[in-house]
């Protein structure tokens, strides 16, 4: 078993990583929005993304004590050291596969983030009740387009359809329950992950079943992201988000 | 009677401080100070130093540093020594912390004020009306969730015609 004041932090650091390397992901389509009103939403989702990530980890550096920054965490640990979500680091793909990796993301990350808000640890309780109300947000724009696009034409159905059959097998991993999450859950009142993945469930059916599209059956999961053993396509984005920071080390603006 | 004398001193001085800060203004949004947008929470005037208590807007916005930076300097411009910027994270920023004068000068920027309070409801999409900033009828429709910045939403006048921005509810 973890201990007590580990655990925290690793969570954390999750979670900053998981809203780093979702946010990085929406940063890459900058310029390249299928309408300027989408490009808008997601240069805005990925600047919310960003600073929920500072705000994990500069928790997460006073949690530690050993005197590393947001900076340190963001730009100079190697790979395995991430421990985000598999799901987030999937490459954006077109427009509907980048909807549908936000839907299912942000509706397990909004139930995550409401169950935080009730923990124990002032400091993450504190951070949990700020994204919130930008992830509820986020979440109603993405689940707006999954609706329109599934409930579109024969084209755009079968493509998210097929997304979503895709993404299905990254889902399992947020309910995976490690050591980290009950220490959590346990000493600090934190999240009852068999329970969110109840509600995830039905939330995620009912948005499903307004784009008139097929909850995909549960098969093979995916679960090492929180073991730090990523896809290969994880290496290509931290190597471009680290670049400059690798160049120049310490390079500030 | 030496220490009556030094509280009404620290009143004088508290008033002073929040007129100051009342001439801070939003950098996206000049018209409207960071007192008007209800960020700044309060103060703690010590003997020799100021802490000044701000909330962030959105996580990411990226004007927050920009805002600390220019409390510091307006406040060191009046002669404070020692001013810091303490950011609070709760109670978070809503919408509902812009005050009323706030409210009355972004409409007559051209930005429609936020409606009603921020309540879970809104931020779920009820129905709502937005007035035109410009001439007041509530007959507008919604052309992007997303303007200009992450704060606003860009609608249109079905009367006057006129396009013009929403300062959303969240």
């Amino acid at each position: 078993m973890v201990d007590k004041d580990q655990a925290l932090l690793k969570y954390v650091l999750r979670l900053g990583d998981n809203a780093l390397v979702h946010g990085q992901r929406l940063i890459e389509l900058v310029a390249h929005g299928p309408e300027l009103e989408e490009e808008l939403a997601n240069a805005n989702f990925s600047l919310d993304y960003l600073g929920q990530a500072r705000m994990f980890y500069t928790y997460a550096g006073k949690l530690e004590g050993a005197g590393r920054t947001e900076d340190d965490f963001a730009m100079l640990r190697p790979e395995h050291e991430y421990e985000n979500l598999l799901l987030v680091e999937q490459p954006n793909g077109h427009f509907g596969e980048t909807v549908v990796r936000s839907v299912l993301f942000e509706s397990f990350y909004l139930l995550q983030l409401e169950a935080l808000v009730q923990c124990n640890d002032a400091g993450l309780a504190e951070i949990a009740a700020r994204a919130i109300k930008e992830i509820r947000y986020h979440l109603r724009f993405s689940s707006q387009w999954l609706i329109r696009l599934g409930d579109g034409t024969d084209e755009s159905q079968q493509r998210v359809q097929a997304s979503l059959s895709e993404s299905w097998t990254f889902t399992g991993e947020f309910f995976a329950a490690d050591d980290v999450d009950k220490v959590v859950q346990d000493e600090f009142q934190g999240p009852n992950l068999e329970e969110l993945q109840q509600a995830w469930r039905n939330n995620v059916a009912t948005i499903v079943a307004e784009a008139t599209l097929q909850l995909p059956e549960d098969q093979w999961m995916e679960i090492s992201g929180r073991e730090g053993r990523h896809s290969e396509y994880f290496g290509f984005l931290i190597a471009e988000m680290q670049s400059m920071q690798r160049a120049m080390p310490g390079l500030n603006w | 009677m030496l220490k009556q004398k030094e509280n009404t001193v620290d009143k004088d001085m508290e008033q002073r401080i929040w007129a100051w800060l009342a001439a801070v203004p939003d950098p996206e949004i000049p018209v409207l100070s960071v007192v008007d947008l209800g960020i700044v929470r309060g103060f703690n005037l010590g003997t020799n130093s100021l802490e000044v208590e701000v909330a962030p807007t959105y996580s990411g916005c990226p004007a927050t540093e920009f805002i600390e930076t220019s409390i510091v300097s307006s406040l060191q411009g009046h002669g404070l020594q020692n001013v810091s910027v303490k950011r609070v994270l709760s109670p978070p920023w809503t919408t509902d912390w812009i005050t009323e004068a706030g409210r009355e000068k972004l409409r007559v920027y051209g930005i429609a004020p936020p409606e009603g309070s921020a309540s879970k409801t809104a931020l779920l999409g009820d129905k709502k009306s937005v007035s035109c900033p410009r001439c007041g009828t509530t007959k507008t429709s919604l052309v992007s969730e997303f303007g200009s910045t992450a704060c606003k939403a860009s609608w249109k006048c079905d009367e006057c015609l006129e396009p013009f921005e929403y300062f959303k509810c969240i």
